[in-house]
């Protein structure tokens, strides 16, 4: 039992950790390509935002890395 | 092939000094700190008007990143004013990134450790980049609002809402710590593990690509770094017309 969760705790922990930022990214993404075909002109202004909201989401998951790093590896 | 990878987590220690553990990280950040002096020597006789070769890729970087924090500030005297620090952390921790990837880093081994390791790769330094950039935001503010006023951004008797938020912002402040040092930390230790792993299980030609991945992870992690920083200051700054 033991085996299967060290072998199971950080495969899941990144699995998991890894999935709902990158829906999160994706959606952000979807709104600023959204926002930026309504408006070309405005485009520098969303593209920076964008790109400061997707480090926020990114963020998150790397602290699952780094929980599964640390798991798997100390 | 029983063997794994040794991949230790905390930096390593491979000298003291006087009782301060000098450690592989800080050798190679020293490293690159003499190495971003000596440019800087070598690149102050080279003004001219018409710039040609390494200063004109200098003046290029120096430009872009000052445009960038021209159009997120909106006023060039500002932009001027908070520039330096910017500037400084984006270099600094961009050199840091690359110079984890440079041959020789892991390789030489002082003992059964290595000499040399990135220095963003070590939790130390980027906590300590993490504490300088939101303390220089807190000392900006007080700078521009007088110390009360930095103050009154957080502790609002006006109303109890207001209030709440003022203790939320507070909360937030330490969030931004553990958030800016974890999101450097986590990005290029993993990358780290990344490539010894590749390397590990494909030593020809599988980890080139992966290598081109940490070199853009590297850039965009010190953007992204150096940007937070610029609109955390810029929303510090602006506070004067909130109340």
């Amino acid at each position: 039992m033991e085996e299967i969760m060290k072998l199971l705790a950080p495969g899941l922990t990144i699995a998991i950790g890894g999935a709902l930022p990158a829906l999160a990214i994706g959606l952000m993404a979807a709104k600023a390509m959204e926002a930026i075909g309504r408006n070309p002109e405005a485009a520098p202004k969303i593209q920076t935002a964008m790109i400061l909201a997707i480090a926020f989401a990114e963020a998150i998951a790397i602290y699952a890395l780094v929980v599964a790093l640390i798991i798997k590896f100390v | 092939m029983e063997a794994t990878p040794e991949i230790s987590l905390a930096a390593e220690q491979i000298a003291s000094l006087g009782g301060f553990p000098i450690t592989n990280s800080l050798l190679l950040s020293g490293l690159v700190t003499v190495f971003i002096i000596i440019m800087s020597w070598v690149i102050r006789y080279q003004v001219a008007l018409v710039p040609a070769g390494f200063y004109n890729a200098v003046e290029s970087v120096v430009e872009g990143l000052f445009n960038l924090a021209e159009s997120v500030f909106g006023n060039f005297e500002e932009a001027k004013r908070y520039f330096p620090i910017i500037a400084a952390l984006f270099l600094f921790i961009l050199l840091n990134n690359w110079a984890g990837l440079m041959p020789g880093v892991g390789p030489i081994t002082s003992g059964h450790v290595p000499l040399l390791r990135g220095g963003t790769a070590d939790l130390n330094t980027t906590l300590a980049l993490a504490i300088i950039s939101v303390g220089i935001t807190q000392y900006y503010a007080m700078a521009r609002l007088g110390f009360f006023g930095n103050v009154g951004r957080f502790i609002n008797l006006k109303n109890p809402i207001l209030f709440f938020v003022g203790i939320l912002e507070l909360v937030a402040e330490f969030a931004k710590v553990l958030s800016f040092s974890f999101r450097l930390f986590g990005n290029i230790f993993a990358g780290e593990v990344l490539l010894v792993v590749m390397a590990f299980l494909a030593p020809y030609l599988a980890p080139l690509p992966f290598i081109g991945l940490e070199l853009f992870v590297g850039l965009v992690q010190a953007l992204v770094f150096a940007m937070l920083t610029l609109v955390f200051l810029k929303v510090a700054v602006a506070e004067s017309h909130n109340t």
